[in-house]
């Protein structure tokens, strides 16, 4: 099986993220960069898929800044076979990223026998790329996968939804496979695993590279703006006996009133 | 020209080993603490990962880390647990000698099966008479036929309850002083290996130290490491690569002292305003930073002298010296930021204090660390 993994590299989630001078995307130059953790379940379930299916291979596909290479490093530690990189910044649109993935893996010359990859990536939270990048190609695509067995091409798929309840897909090969956090338990990189990385092969291309150009920005980032703060808490004191009933009868009506949570 | 920049390689293998130290290590340190019981599975799941035998070279399976490859790792896994950690380090204790002064045949046939599945070792050069003194060895080895023959009694010996092999010292000719140690090594299970009960330690629960009784083991002479009358030099050698690994471990135990007493500092509220806003903890965490990062660059430099293959025992001495005094006032200070937080249980730092203080005292006491390095300052004078 060719198995494909797309993985973002996201700002770590302990970063304290600023916007950067014009507004038009966050500061980059002090973060310390992760693998986006849903795409960590992608990797684990490629990693899967090929042990149960001998002679496959996985190659992962990342679409971003050069800098610092850490997401793809990571994958390769815990035992993907090959990487491919385009060069692109850190805030493509959705729609550039899938392209771009889609003109990547088509360059590779394997054809995808099944896609995995996160079901959304941490930090702008689009949900998007999964299915953008399953039209594109032309194949289905089932998200927010918490559970998937595989049996000579066909998936089985369970996928949460509101309330809880799982729906069940039956998918032929090829398709994209969105995970959601629950699938599996990832791996570590081990250590002889990080020995091993940087002698795999990691394939690096420009956008245009992979047939994509400015003009297909879909969306214009500007005036990014840290959230307001959060205006103090208040505090009522009901340790005097006496005023406890009207602490409580105040507290109830500013819920109700102010704060609206009940 | 000098480089403090680790190599993205370095930073991986530091980012990996603090990820298995964070979640696998910590959130059980307490629980073997009290148990006082080794952590098998845990053990068991960092050999898979590659985490413990740092010190075997890639030809016999090994993954070829260099000596500062191997203190990065043993100062995160530190900061996860330093019981743990010691059950891990030891088995480096107790193969060094065997990497150092074995020959191919040895090194093939000992150190191989330590790659293949997770296999315990044990290092035993202390006696109950002998602890300081350690050339004062009074265990004995002595040739009969085709084998030799070992008698004697080793105290605080790590990893003992468990040992799939044991390297042990022992003299040849008691009169030959340190020209008789010898070091040998011995199948765990050999016939007259009796094991005292597990020693009720202060700190470093989890991990197994015991007293282990020599009764007329017979071991075959092709596993004396080097030769006959070798032994000590051989111990000086290991000490030299282990002094600084230990060291290493003080660090990382401290860092983790430091982090909690930072975090605590700056959610508790006294005087109306968190700890950390308090002149008098701001000196306290700034000097644990000083002493710590101190400690941090004589461990490398340690480290940098064993991968130059110039090893250098004064080095060794003071990163040794330094970080476990240093571990050892971090953590005390650490418990005085918590204030009675930090003398229960229910903070960790507690435990912290206890395991520091096995630092200044296991392999070389911090006065005999001193006594070492004025040797060599002595001697050039
Ligand atoms: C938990 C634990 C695990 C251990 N694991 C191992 C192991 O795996 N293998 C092994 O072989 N050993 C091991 N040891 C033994 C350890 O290395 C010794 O305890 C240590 O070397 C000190 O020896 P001692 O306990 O006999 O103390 P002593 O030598 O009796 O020293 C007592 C005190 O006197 C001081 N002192 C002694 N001589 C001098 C001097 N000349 N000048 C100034 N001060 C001096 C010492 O610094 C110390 O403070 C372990 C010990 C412990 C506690």
């Amino acid at each position: 099986m060719n198995i494909f993994v797309c993985i973002k590299q996201v700002p770590d989630t302990e970063t304290k993220i600023t916007p950067n001078g014009d507004g038009s995307y966050i500061e980059t130059s002090s973060i310390k960069w992760i693998m986006n953790p849903y795409d960590e379940f992608a990797v684990e379930q490629a990693l899967l898929t090929k042990a149960a299916n001998s002679g496959s291979t996985v190659t992962v596909v990342r679409v971003g800044g050069v800098k610092d290479t850490e997401a793809l490093r990571t994958a390769l530690a815990m035992g993907a076979d090959d990487a491919i990189l385009v060069e692109s910044g850190d805030n493509l649109d959705s729609y550039m990223t899938a392209k771009a993935l889609k003109g990547a893996i088509e360059k590779s010359g394997n054809t995808p026998d099944v896609i995995y990859t996160g079901k959304q990536a941490i930090d702008d939270d689009c949900l998007q790329v999964p299915q953008l990048l399953a039209q594109m190609l032309g194949l289905p695509s089932v998200s927010v996968v918490v559970e998937c067995s595989e049996e000579g091409g066909k998936f089985t798929l369970k996928r949460e939804v509101e309330g809880g309840a799982l729906e069940v897909y039956d998918v032929s090969s090829p398709a994209v496979i969105a995970c959601n956090k629950g699938l599996n338990t990832p791996r570590y990189a081990s250590l002889p695993g990080i020995m091993k990385a940087k002698r795999k092969p990691l394939a690096q291309h420009s956008l245009s590279d992979v047939g994509v150009a400015d003009s297909d920005a879909r969306v214009k980032y500007s005036n990014f703006q840290l959230p307001p703060e959060k205006p103090a808490g208040k505090s009522f004191d009901a340790m005097d006996e006496g005023n406890q009933a009207s602490v409580v009868s105040e507290v109830v009506k500013l819920l109700r009133e102010e704060a609206k949570v009940i | 020209m000098i480089s403090f920049e680790l190599s993205t390689e370095q930073k991986e293998i530091h980012e990996m080993a603090m990820k298995f130290a964070k979640n696998e290590m910590m959130p059980k340190a307490m629980e073997y603490d009290e148990k006082a019981e080794m952590p098998m599975s845990i053990l068991q799941k960092a050999w898979e990962l590659g985490l413990v035998n740092t010190c075997i070279p890639a030809e016999y399976g090994g993954a070829g880390f260099t000596t500062q490859d191997a203190m990065i790792i043993t100062e995160a896994l530190a900061y996860g647990c330093l019981g743990m950690n010691t059950a891990i380090m030891a088995n480096d204790l107790a193969l060094l000698p065997i990497v150092i002064g074995g020959s191919e045949d040895q090194k093939k046939k000992f150190l191989t099966p330590f790659t293949e599945s997770y296999k315990i070792a044990a290092f035993c050069l202390t006696e109950p008479g002998n602890g300081s003194d350690a050339a004062g060895i009074k265990t004995t080895i002595k040739e009969d036929g085709e084998d030799f023959i070992v008698n004697g009694n080793k105290m605080w010996i790590t990893n003992a309850g468990y040992a799939d092999l044991f390297v042990v010292y022992g003299t040849y000719d008691a009169s030959l002083k340190h020209k008789g140690i010898t070091a040998i090594v011995i199948d765990g299970k050999a016939a007259g290996i009796e094991l005292g009960e597990k020693e009720n330690k202060m700190g470093h629960r989890c991990s197994d130290t015991r007293a282990v009784t020599f009764n007329n083991v017979r071991v075959p002479k092709e596993n004396i490491l080097g030769n006959v009358g070798e032994g000590w030099k051989i111990a000086m050698k290991t000490l030299n690569h282990s002094r600084p690994m230990v060291a290493s471990s003080a660090v990382g135990g401290a860092q983790c002292a430091m982090d909690h007493a930072v975090k605590y500092a700056g959610e508790r509220i006294q005087f109306g305003v968190p700890l950390a806003k308090h002149q008098a903890i701001q000196m306290m965490i700034a000097d644990m930073g000083i002493e710590i990062e101190a400690a941090r660059l004589l461990v490398q430099k340690a480290a940098w002298y064993l991968d130059q293959d110039k090893p250098n025992p004064e080095v060794s001495s003071y990163s040794k010296a330094k970080a476990a005094d240093m571990f050892m006032d971090v953590a005390s200070d650490a418990v005085q930021i918590f204030g009675g937080y930090g003398y229960s249980k229910e903070y960790p730092v507690e435990k912290i204090m206890r395991d520091a203080k096995l630092i200044q005292i296991y392999e070389g006491t911090s006065q005999i660390q001193r006594l070492v390095i004025a040797k060599e300052i002595f001697s050039r004078s």
